[in-house]
């Protein structure tokens, strides 16, 4: 049974700063999951990905992670990728006070 | 204190430029993610999932004041003015940028300190007994031998590329306080029927997705042929450990797959061959290594102010209950800093603590400190007189937390607020445990107690060894909770039992209270840990406090 592919963005660590980057449609790397591309199309996806392990002198350690699409743009599903958007839990640092 | 020879500075100071040009080569791009990896890995740089992560040994656990000055000011001027010490006597910063790590490097070397094998599959940060050179219980001073494993591990040709990580830990002293059966190699120092100090040898210990206890290769090793048996003991590995699988590649493996018969006839051949060739160089650099781990001038004075303080004070008289072990110097006593206040990260010290406790240690703990696996930091070395004056100056630095041992004295791992390997996150739940007990007033009551949070398989916060081992797992997309019980991690290790279906992260700090407080009603008296409640009893009655049958079937 071939499972149907789950909305992905294309995600990575930004190369300076190490912290959470995601891809737009227009080729730019955003802190904001909310202005990423989400891609449906399972062979986009993948060829979006290649692109993004290209620009090595940008990003480190790009993959697809699953989101969904919300009112104001893409959201992360899992807590993993959601933690990601914000920064830890047990301090006020990362992008909940950054962004 | 071992200070850095001529060749230890200028080995540092070329690995420090070395980086710097590979850091420069990775930010013009002439260097990819995959290259530049392994790189980075080798001085102790991760990418997590926030920031990068710098790691940094504390080699045996051992600073002196300048030294932790130095943490200090590295945490304010590149990170976010903390650090995390580590169940490996370490310090993680977590939030360096990659332009600023080989100038963090550079303050390190200053100080003579690196993050120089912290990672990768190499010989990693020898660790030692936190109480090492002061404890009561001790034969001798463990670090003249872990320096002396540094000095032979850092840059050793034959074991750069290891089928995987290697840890040695060693501890001079009876009680185990470095658990070296969860070690690949273990060293108990112990002395043989003539009085003569040696070691035992303790091989295939480990934790992560398949935890087993060492087990004795060598009874009894002399001293004078410890480096050549390390040695025979890495290269068997390095040639029979298993490069196909990296679950399978750990020496734990390798000697269970083996069998400890075959791995001491290989390590003995070894040993045989390359002993020769080991004519005395080392045990030279020994003998002036020792020097250097001389005990201080201990000093001779009154005890009586320490004695009339505590009957005054019962604030600080329950921290000497609890944060004080017992010296070999007489009218001496070892301290335990608690890194642990209720409601904190466990092991997170800031900036300011950090230059606290260097001024504490330089003035009244002959400027030694030690960082413990159990992420707190101890000054091994004062006097009782002045105990009253290092209570009042912790104090002021809210470091005077009285719980060394107790429930809310837990080893947590980064977990999935920092770790990008975690499962499930690890200090909020320290968290909130800490800050239950410490609402209940319990703690005290309860007495020793450990609890060992890790947030994924890995087992880093050694929940393992754990009395109540907690391991944060995903399922199905939600943060759950693994309770393990019994897991003890001192000369008599044990690896917990786990104790059924886990909770879910509103459920686990209710189900560690019912267990807890459930102890209470089980113990035969006062006397009675919750591990030798647990040792006498099983599993059954604590089963029956963490499942109680009516809500059973929603705990799964
Ligand atoms: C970037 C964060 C970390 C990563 C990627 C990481 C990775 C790992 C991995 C993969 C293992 C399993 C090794 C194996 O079973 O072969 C492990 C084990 C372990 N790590 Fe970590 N770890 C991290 C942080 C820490 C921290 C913060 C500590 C100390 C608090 C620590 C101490 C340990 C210990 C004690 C073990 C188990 C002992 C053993 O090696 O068997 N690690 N770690
Ligand atoms: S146990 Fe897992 S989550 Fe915790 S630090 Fe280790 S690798 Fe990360």
């Amino acid at each position: 049974m071939s499972r149907a592919f789950k909305p992905k963005v294309v995600t990575a660590n930004a190369l300076l700063e190490g912290d959470a980057v995601w891809l737009t449609i227009d080729d730019r790397w955003t802190r904001d999951i909310a202005e990423a591309e989400l891609m449906t199309d399972e062979a986009h996806a993948d060829l979006r990905l290649l692109e993004a392990l290209s620009r090595q002198s940008e990003i480190a350690g790009a993959y697809l992670a699953d989101a969904a699409a919300g009112a104001n743009g893409p959201q992360p599903t899992h807590f993993r990728e959601a933690f990601r958007t914000r920064g830890p839990s047990n301090y006020a640092h990362g992008k909940q006070v950054d962004l | 204190m071992y200070v850095y020879n001529d060749f230890d500075e200028a080995f540092v100071r070329n690995r420090v430029a070395q980086f710097r040009g590979q850091v420069e080569r990775r930010i013009d791009g002439s260097l990819t993610e995959d290259e530049f990896k392994p790189l980075r890995l080798m001085n102790g740089l991760y990418l997590q999932l926030h920031a990068y992560m710098l790691r940094v040994a504390v080699p045996y656990g051992t600073l002196n004041a300048v030294q932790m000055r130095q943490l200090a000011y590295i945490a304010d001027r590149w990170d976010k003015g903390y650090g995390h010490f580590t169940t490996r006597q370490n310090i993680q910063y977590n939030w360096p940028e990659l332009r600023d790590v080989p100038d963090m490097l550079a303050a390190l070397a200053d100080v003579g300190m690196h993050a120089i094998q912290t990672s990768g599959n190499t010989i990693r940060n020898v660790t030692a007994d936190h109480f090492a050179g002061a404890a009561a219980d001790e034969i001798e001073d463990p670090r003249a031998i872990a320096e002396l494993l540094r000095q032979w591990s850092t840059d050793h040709p034959e074991f750069q590329f290891l089928p995987r990580k290697f840890k040695i830990a060693v501890t001079g002293a009876t009680e185990d306080r470095a658990v070296t059966r969860a070690h690949d190699i273990g060293l108990r120092m112990v002395r043989n029927a003539a009085g003569e100090p040696g070691f035992e040898v303790i091989v295939g210990g480990g934790l992560g997705r398949t935890p087993m206890v060492g087990k004795v290769l060598r009874d009894f090793l002399p001293k004078a042929d410890l480096l050549p048996y390390c040695e025979a003991i890495v290269s068997v590995y390095n040639l029979l450990g298993r490069r196909d699988n990296k679950y399978k590649a750990r020496i734990k493996i390798t000697v269970h797959e083996n069998g400890l018969e075959k791995i001491q006839t290989l390590v003995e051949d070894r040993f045989a061959a390359i002993r020769p060739t080991f004519t005395g160089h080392d045990q030279a650099l020994l003998a002036v290594i020792e020097t250097a781990f001389a005990p201080p001038a201990f000093a001779v004075k009154s005890s009586d102010g320490y004695q009339a303080a505590r009957l005054a004070n019962p604030a600080f008289r329950s921290w000497t209950d609890t944060n004080l072990a017992a010296h070999k110097a007489p009218g001496y006593a070892i301290v335990s800093i608690s890194i642990k206040k209720h409601g904190a990260t466990p092991g997170d010290a800031t900036s300011d603590q950090m230059r606290a406790m260097a001024d504490i240690a330089e003035r009244y703990g002959h400027n030694e400190l030690r960082i413990s696996h159990e992420q707190n930091v101890i000054l091994p070395h004062v006097h009782q007189s002045d105990l009253p004056a290092v209570y009042a100056a912790l104090r002021a630095a809210d470091l005077a937390t009285a719980n060394i041992g107790l429930v809310s004295d837990i080893i947590a791992c980064p977990g999935m607020d920092y770790c990008a390997l975690a499962t499930a996150r690890s200090i909020p739940i320290a968290q909130d445990i800490a800050t239950r007990f410490d609402a209940l007033k319990l703690e005290h009551e309860i007495g020793p107690l450990k609890i060992k949070i890790s947030g994924c398989i890995n087992a880093c916060g050694h929940h393992h060894v754990g009395h109540i081992g907690i391991l944060g797992l995903d399922r199905a997309g939600v943060e759950n909770y693994q309770i393990t019980l019994g897991g003890d991690g001192t000369q008599t290790t044990t690896i917990g039992e786990r104790a059924g279906p886990g909770f879910s992260a509103a459920d686990i700090v209710p189900a560690i209270e019912r267990l807890v407080t459930g102890y209470l009603d089980l113990r035969t008296d006062a006397n009675e840990t919750f591990l030798q409640a647990y040792r006498r009893l099983g599993m059954a009655p604590f089963k029956t406090l963490l499942y109680p049958a009516e809500d059973q079937a929603d705990a799964a």
